[in-house]
């Protein structure tokens, strides 16, 4: 049996976590994985936080519960870091990709102990670059895809430029500004 | 071509929908099946279907229009969850006993109170003596592939019940997971004409559907009733049938998991089943003889099949993700182990009523079940008949 990635978002409501997870499992769907994607609904408002999970496998997934020992830990808020044990369980050679400005030397120490990789991304300066607001769900997914290399980056770029194209049909302005999101994302992601 | 794919089970099962291409579908919104109707009222006013869709002030309405529509001769559809299906109850006994095979996607969730949006069995669980067909799936594709036999199996000149495709909320409703879709035109022999042999619009053979029924004959209608669930089962076994010729995915009245040898098993229903799976192989690994049996039809009960199945075990424990306040265990539990009393008396039967009101069933939780069953099995003896899984006390 083939090697199951288990991945869990951490966000609040509103910033495209959940969309993040069902992105992600699309890209990886199209290069061929079996895949899942879902989110932990709790009190739906804004700003509340909200989890999301992907198990991405060579192989069929049978497993129908929450992830509680993932490989990778994608925190789309920083400001969750203060209330959100977001590393539980983070396997120690998984990394946990933080959305911030700072430094990955200057988030640890916020991260409860956790020994693996750190990696950190400023999301909100490539989103009000690429798109003019702050939507930090593509360029994480980005880092995400760059971080783990759970798949081949050129197959992620195509898949996401089709899921794109079906997905915004109706403001076909909004293609460019995520494709050029999701490009820089790959490249400025610190801690590799 | 089948096409593979990727889709939430709402999105599939609207998908088998769109494809059934029903005559009416009437329904009133509810979480976590919202999304049903929701997506199906797209693909009516995209003209994909030729469905009147008939947008209701409350999951009763749904029901009496389901039953009006059908009645008048309509293949009909509609879903729901938790209280909705609550607030049909009334209609639900009376869509059976007028024999229309009505189909419902039943996506479970706790019924109220306190008030919970989230996945267990006590909504269709208690609907289980309502006269309804009941069918559960564990995952997407078997929630599609179930609601494409729905018309088969319930409209069968000898069934003429209406049918329940129940799957988990949430869990399975709102998770993106892979699929295989058949094409159109595949579903639409498979399911066929609807062509009922009496109904309201038959101007040259008039009926009266839902009468007043005294003494004389109620009693009769009901043991008619009773016939038609009892046929029901063969009927279903038949539609599988066709339905693996078609697909090559095979269905029957539960599913054996690594039972050949089995020393004792989990019996479980829906979305748990493919968490406890991955269980009994970590446990196979081992040299551990465990066994999985996952019902798929609750109604009719495979009272005569699950009892074989399960003769010559050590130990077996019952998981039902609903409590029936019996005192004595869920609801799942008393008929497996009333089906064990002809052919499995030997085996130890256990309960766990688990996952109430969404809470999350991990592989350890699994685990500590067949801990206890092997346990059971060692010492032959019971500490704890009903038991609460993954709960504070």
């Amino acid at each position: 049996m083939g090697k199951m990635i288990e991945i869990r978002w951490h966000g609040r409501g509103g910033q495209g976590a959940k969309t993040a997870s069902l992105l992600l499992a699309e890209a990886a769907f199209d290069t061929g994985k079996y895949i899942q994607g879902f989110p932990e609904y709790g009190p739906e408002r804004m700003g509340a936080p909200i989890t999301a999970y992907n198990r991405i496998s060579d192989d069929p997934i049978t497993l129908h519960c929450n992830i509680y020992e993932p490989d990778y830990v994608v925190v789309v808020d920083e400001s969750l870091l203060a209330s959100v044990d977001v590393t539980a369980g983070l396997k120690k050679d998984g990394a946990v990709i933080v959305n911030s400005a700072k430094s990955p030397e200057e988030v640890r120490p916020l991260l409860k102990g956790f020994e693996g990789r750190v990696c950190t991304i400023d999301a909100r300066v490539i989103s009000e670059e690429t798109l003019g607001r702050y939507f930090p769900n593509v360029p994480m997914l980005g880092a995400l895809v760059k971080v783990s290399k759970i798949m081949d980056e050129d197959a992620f770029v195509t898949a996401m430029e089709s899921s794109f194209r079906h997905k915004f049909a109706s403001k076909p302005q909004v293609i460019d500004g995520n494709m050029a999101a999701l490009r820089r994302s790959m490249q400025e992601v610190k801690g590799l | 071509m089948a096409r593979k794919d990727k889709l939430s089970g709402n999105e599939a099962v609207a998908i088998a929908m769109k494809q059934i291409d029903p005559d009416v579908v009437a329904a009133f919104p509810i979480t976590p099946s919202t999304e049903i109707p929701q997506y199906f009222s797209k693909f009516v006013a995209d003209g994909e279907v030729h469905t009147e869709f008939v947008p209701v002030e409350s999951e009763h309405s749904a029901m009496s229009a389901c039953i009006g529509a059908e009645a008048a001769g309509a293949r009909t559809m509609t879903a729901t969850s938790a209280n909705g299906l609550a607030l049909m109850w009334e209609m639900l006994y009376i869509a059976a006993s007028c024999r229309l095979p009505i189909a419902l996607a039943a996506v479970n969730r706790a019924l109220s109170g306190p008030i919970n949006i989230h996945n267990d069995h006590s909504d269709t669980m208690g609907a289980r003596d309502s006269g309804w067909i009941q069918i559960y799936c564990e995952t997407n594709q078997e929630a599609y592939d179930t609601m494409i036999q729905a018309f088969p199996i319930a409209e069968h000149k000898d069934v003429r019940l209406p049918i329940m495709v129940c799957f988990d909320g949430f869990i399975t409703s709102h998770s993106v997971e892979n699929i295989e879709l058949l094409e159109d035109e595949k579903v639409k022999e498979f399911v066929g004409e609807y062509r009922p042999e009496h109904y309201l619009l038959d101007k040259d053979n008039p009926v009266s559907v839902g009468p007043l029924d005294l003494p004389p004959y109620y009693f009769e209608h009901k043991r008619q009733q009773a016939q038609a669930m009892v046929n029901a089962k063969q009927v279903i076994l038949e539609t599988a049938k066709k339905f693996e010729e078609l697909t090559g995915r095979k269905y029957g009245l539960f599913e054996e998991y690594r039972m050949e040898d089995a020393e004792v098993a989990v019996v479980i229903i829906n979305s748990t089943a493919g968490t406890a799976k991955a269980v009994v192989d970590e446990l196979r690994e081992k040299g551990v003889k465990a066994g999985l049996v996952k019902i798929r039809v609750f109604r009719p009960f495979p009272f005569e099949e699950l009892g074989k199945a399960l003769a010559g075990l050590k130990a077996v424990a019952v998981m039902d993700k609903a409590d029936s306040f019996s005192a004595a265990g869920g609801p799942l539990f008393a008929e497996v182990r009333s089906a064990m009393f002809d052919h499995a008396r030997d085996t130890k039967a256990v309960n766990y009523i688990y996952g109430l009101g969404g809470r999350d069933v991990r592989t350890d939780d699994i685990m500590k079940v067949y801990e206890d069953l092997l346990e059971i099995a060692e010492t032959g003896k019971v500490k704890s008949t009903v038991n609460y899984l993954g709960v504070r006390e």
